[in-house]
């Protein structure tokens, strides 16, 4: 090979294993970082989602690991990831509490009613303040607290099989 | 002139667009001015390449509105900014802090500028005169001569 062929080959091979890794450990260009890892859940207090549910706040995340999923009415992929809420307590012996974002009681209610609720408690923020508190950026998320109280875990995007399988359970059973 | 006036009217109202007419600004005006000053320097998470001034999103509005309260309870610049990296890590800021997950980031211009002068300087040294056509010798002078000679 020519001397002068190697820079050009050096720059393509950089850019092309760059890109291998990154598509390899699925990174997401739009992530947001995962800035409240390992930190104790915010201090919250939220009024029940849906009329004669329980509500959520701090104190119900202490003591147990839990899972803490993000949605709304209005979202799209929180309805495409519903059937996996819906079985996921059942299948991982973990309470899942829920969070409805900046959504309207009612559209809420309707939902929920007609789909199933999957959550055993649910918060209802309004005003999207407390999920401001845990960074979402959006919805849905998905969080794991552990028994100290600390989020460990979280899945931006509607949930998935591969993603429960190999990701949520495995961290799941590593708490236990 | 009138026309170029309400151009530059238009143009100055620009930034106007996206921190919505609705919202509630700080009655000082020092304050909301300090409070613009934070917006322009978190990026909107939504919209990514936004700062949350220039942005319609409506977590953007979200993040202006608690801007505004926090400036308004007294807090300071860099307090409002940590109040946002707690949340949304160094990413949340237009203009990152320095450490050793922003390295690459920070380096990138200097290590381009370097590697590519290199470049221009390894390809100019390369670039040698171009070869000099040897001198004719007597016969091709003399053959020269004759076919200027030829001509009318």
């Amino acid at each position: 090979m020519k001397p002068q062929h190697v820079l050009p080959l050096a720059i393509f091979l950089t850019i092309a294993v760059a890109f291998g890794v990154a598509f390899y450990l699925n990174l997401d260009p739009k992530a947001t970082p995962f800035a409240i890892e390992g930190k104790p859940v915010p201090v919250f207090a939220l009024p029940p989602a849906v009329e004669g549910g329980e509500g959520l706040s701090t104190a119900d995340l202490q003591g147990k690991v839990a899972i803490v999923n993000f949605h709304a009415s209005w979202c799209a992929p929180c309805r495409a990831e519903h059937p996996i809420l819906m079985q996921l307590e059942k299948r991982t012996g973990v309470p899942v509490y829920g969070i409805a974002w900046k959504d309207k009681p009612a559209d809420l209610r309707a939902w929920l009613a007609a789909d199933g609720n999957p959550f055993s408690r649910a918060g209802f923020d309004g005003n999207g303040r407390v999920g401001i508190d845990w960074g979402i950026s959006g919805v849905p998320e998905t969080f794991i607290v552990d028994r100290s109280g600390k989020v460990v875990w979280r899945f931006q995007g509607a949930l998935n099989e591969p993603i429960v399988a190999k990701s949520l359970i495995p961290v799941l059973q590593g708490l236990k | 002139m009138k026309a170029l006036a309400v151009i530059a009217l238009l143009l100055w109202a620009g930034p106007a667009l996206a921190v919505g007419a609705d919202e509630t600004m700080l009655p000082d005006p020092a304050q909301e001015a300090r409070a613009r000053d934070i917006m322009e320097d978190l990026r909107c998470l939504v919209c990514q390449n936004q700062s949350i001034t220039d942005s319609n999103a409506d977590l953007a509005r979200d993040l202006r509105e608690i801007v505004r309260e926090r400036v308004a309870a007294g807090e300071t610049d860099a307090q409002v900014h940590q109040y946002m990296v707690d949340r949304y890590g160094d990413w949340i800021l237009m203009k990152p802090p320095f450490n050793i997950r922003t390295a690459l980031l920070w380096l990138a211009p200097a290590l381009m500028l370097v590697f590519g002068g290199f470049g221009a300087w390894a390809f100019i040294r390369r670039q040698r005169p171009p070869a000099q056509p040897e001198a004719l010798d007597e016969g091709e002078q003399a053959r020269l001569r004759a076919l200027l000679d030829e001509a009318p």
